[in-house]
């Protein structure tokens, strides 16, 4: 008798424990990689590694509002194993594999740096990991190549220099005689340069390229080049510098003179616009690679974001939070469609890529339509305006917001066909 | 005109930055013959302890012009800490082993005092603006330069003329001379070296931390700021000549005005004209510039 009680109560025992498991999920593990240290820690990799804890955080205790309301991922709790993105990209290919191969975590969100995602993209592949590229920017990554397990939820730089090129002809009234550059000299700065340059030229036909300066990533020191700037008098001098050489640009270029003799587009300039607003006079062009930060719509999600952002770290998430906030919610949003696709149990990694293809999500900057490279490529609306200080405030006057798909290539279209051929929808 | 006017003036006050960087390195390696890659942890901390203390000086309200002291008295302070600190407690049990060995030592503190630095000030960038526009600036021809730039060529000439006054007219400029002509001998005749080597070791990290601190005005402070600065100076005195001082002005010209005409006539050779200046230097003179004929020992 005893003997048959034992083996019903095995079989209860056996038949509730799936159960019990599926209702208790197992957590989530998320590989999240970002500048902890070197000069791209402070203005990007510690904001995005402050909203990557923060979203985790939030989304594990239900507390982030509509349509984000429920635990993790499809009830799943998130946990998060922090990698630093500094060195060179042959370091992050190999943390990249520890990640996916040692630590066997279930989705990578990461990089800042253009080089490290076209140097991640391919082993991503190789080991068949879900890797979504939250901030870098550029357009080589899915014209070059087609990625099944790669995705990217912020623009590429193509949107920030064509954005760029129609807010100073808007600016100019259509007159801008010549234009200069001072950009880093690797794949984010020349993919930057070249899609202003090239833009410009074709919104501006006869404008005159009075000098391109291309200095080395971090290099610090720009006197040289503000030199040549200055001497060269364009109308227009447009930067997609970041970290510590944007922020040593704008101490150097200021009390020369550069702000004041030519209009100054920085196309990051949203990441140093507090931080050095006695620095910055009024009218340089700020852009901040997207509706981030004081582009960003007044939206609930967004007010929750910037409220909850601001009460935790004391400071309004910067645009590289937003992307990698954004990153997580586009791979939330992903995951979830695949689950309820699914019958409710959690998806196969090949059903989260299915959702996320043409996936059109909700973040605290607005729409984000993954509606090129084949799907795998984000775009958004994005926004210019110009440094004005109110009672000794920074803010941001005659701000322009461009939609989508009139700063971004249709898909399948290189960004440089696009430009060259007109812009055509 | 003008544009050969600017490539003169861009260069020298790249030059004197350079100098002022690589001066102590140079020191370092004739007196002690250690490659010594702490040199950047040294102008980081500089640049860290000026901004720091300078920024926290002026917004308890003190007057911006006394900021130029205390950029100084900034490098002064974190050097007389960390530098003894180094030397007496790693170093001077190093000096028996091979340079290579010893070099290794200095990578391995260099990283080291890179995570200390992050550990004391984090990883936030720091600025203190005051000093670079308060003197107002010049004109010449077409251009602006701040009245900053001209403090930082002076810095350089009076690091320069200052440190060849006293290897040639004081005692312990002497002394040290001795010391780099021949260990030995110099310890036979009684003078001591290991003092000597302190101090060398203290006065090569203080230049390198004042250059850090007259630079951080005009930049931004972040993590990092070593790496950069270590690899420029290397090449100065590799171009210079090892040990050399009139090798790592020279060297510093050289490379400050081929990198300014880059930028101003070739902007696409920029990345690697350095390089190609040092790769020509020493592929006629192995041993930079200014080396001298050592004599073979038995």
């Amino acid at each position: 008798m005893n003997i048959i009680k034992k083996a019903i109560a095995a079989a209860v025992v056996a038949a509730l424990v799936p159960a019990f498991a599926a209702a208790q999920e197992a957590p989530l593990k998320i590989g999240v990689v970002t500048f902890l240290s070197g000069p791209a820690a402070g203005p990007f990799g510690v904001p995005a590694r402050n909203a990557a804890e923060l979203t985790i955080e939030m989304l594990n205790g239900e507390k982030v509002p509509a349509p984000y309301a429920t635990k993790g991922f499809g009830g799943a709790a998130l946990q998060m194993q922090l990698v630093d993105e500094a060195g060179p990209a042959t370091t992050q290919v190999t943390e990249f594999r520890n990640l996916v191969q040692r630590d066997n975590v279930d989705v990578v969100i990461g990089y800042i740096s253009s080089g490290n995602c076209l140097a991640i993209a391919p082993v991503a592949e190789e080991l068949k990991k879900l890797t979504v590229f939250f901030d870098c920017g550029t357009p080589r990554i899915f014209e070059d190549k087609s990625y099944k397990y790669v995705f990217r939820t912020s623009s590429t730089a193509t949107m920030d220099s064509v954005g760029a090129a129609l807010y100073v002809m808007d600016l100019k009234k259509g007159k801008v005689g010549s234009i200069a550059g001072v950009n880093q000299n690797y794949a984010w700065g020349q993919d930057s340069w070249s899609d202003f340059e090239a833009s410009m030229k074709k919104l501006a036909p006869g404008v005159k390229v009075a000098t391109s300066q291309m200095p080395k990533l971090f290099a610090g020191q720009f006197n040289a080049e503000i030199s040549t700037i200055l001497g060269a008098k364009a109308d227009v001098v447009h930067s997609s510098f970041w970290n510590g050489d944007l922020e040593a640009f704008i101490l150097q270029a200021g009390p020369r003179g550069l702000f004041k003799r030519s209009t100054v587009v920085l196309t990051t300039g949203e990441t140093a616009m507090y931080k050095l607003a006695d620095q910055i006079p009024d009218g340089v062009v700020l852009g901040a690679r997207g509706p981030y930060g004081p582009y960003a719509p007044d939206n609930a999600l967004n007010k929750w974001y910037t409220k909850t952002f601001t009460d935790r770290y004391n400071v309004p998430p910067n645009y590289a939070a937003y992307q990698m906030t954004q990153a997580i919610l586009g791979t939330k949003a992903a995951w979830e469609k695949a689950q309820a696709a699914n019958g409710g149990k959690r998806p196969s990694i090949d059903q989260v890529i299915a959702a996320f293809e043409r996936l059109s999500f909700e973040s605290p900057a607005g729409k984000v339509e993954m509606a090129i490279g084949a799907g795998h490529q984000a775009i958004t609306e994005t926004v210019y305006g110009m440094s004005k200080k109110v009672k000794g405030k920074m803010t941001v006057t005659n701000v322009k917001r461009y939609p989508a798909t009139a700063v971004n290539p249709p898909d399948g279209v290189k960004a440089a066909d696009w430009i060259a051929g007109g812009f055509k929808k | 005109m003008e544009q050969v006017l600017a490539v003169l003036i861009d260069g020298i006050i790249y030059s004197a930055w350079l100098f002022v960087a690589a001066i102590g390195l140079t020191l370092i390696y004739g007196v002690m013959k250690i490659v010594n890659v702490t040199h950047g942890s040294f102008y980081a901390l500089g640049a860290y302890a000026a901004a720091s203390i300078t920024g926290a000086l002026l917004a308890k309200g003190m007057p911006p012009a006394l900021s130029y002291a205390v950029l100084l008295g900034s490098a002064l302070l974190v050097t007389l800490i960390v530098a003894p600190l180094i030397e007496r407690g790693i170093l001077r049990f190093m000096y028996v082993k091979d340079e290579v060995v010893i070099l290794l030592i200095t990578y391995a503190l260099f990283l080291i005092l890179e995570d200390a630095i992050k550990l004391v000030w984090g990883v936030s960038p720091y600025f203190i603006a005051e000093p670079y526009g308060l003197l107002g600036s010049f004109d010449l021809l077409d251009l602006t330069y701040p009245y900053y730039n001209l403090i930082l060529v002076g810095v350089a000439v009076l690091c320069g003329v200052g440190l060849t006054w006293m290897l040639n007219y004081t005692r312990t400029g002497k002394l040290l001379v001795a010391v780099i002509h021949d260990t030995e001998v110099s310890r036979a005749m009684g003078i001591n070296v290991e003092r000597m080597y302190l101090f060398t070791f203290t006065f090569g990290s203080l230049l390198a931390a004042i250059g850090g601190a007259f630079t951080a005005p005009t930049v931004s402070v972040v993590p990092g700021l070593g790496v950069e600065v270590i690899v420029l100076s290397f090449a100065v005195v590799v171009i210079g000549g090892l040990g050399s001082l009139p090798g790592a002005a020279l060297g510093a010209v050289i490379v400050g005005l081929v990198r300014s005409a880059s930028i101003h006539y070739l902007p696409q050779a920029e990345l690697f004209v350095i390089y190609l200046v040092m790769a020509m230097v020493l592929a006629f003179r192995p041993r930079g510039l200014f080396s001298i004929a050592e004599a073979r020992k038995i």
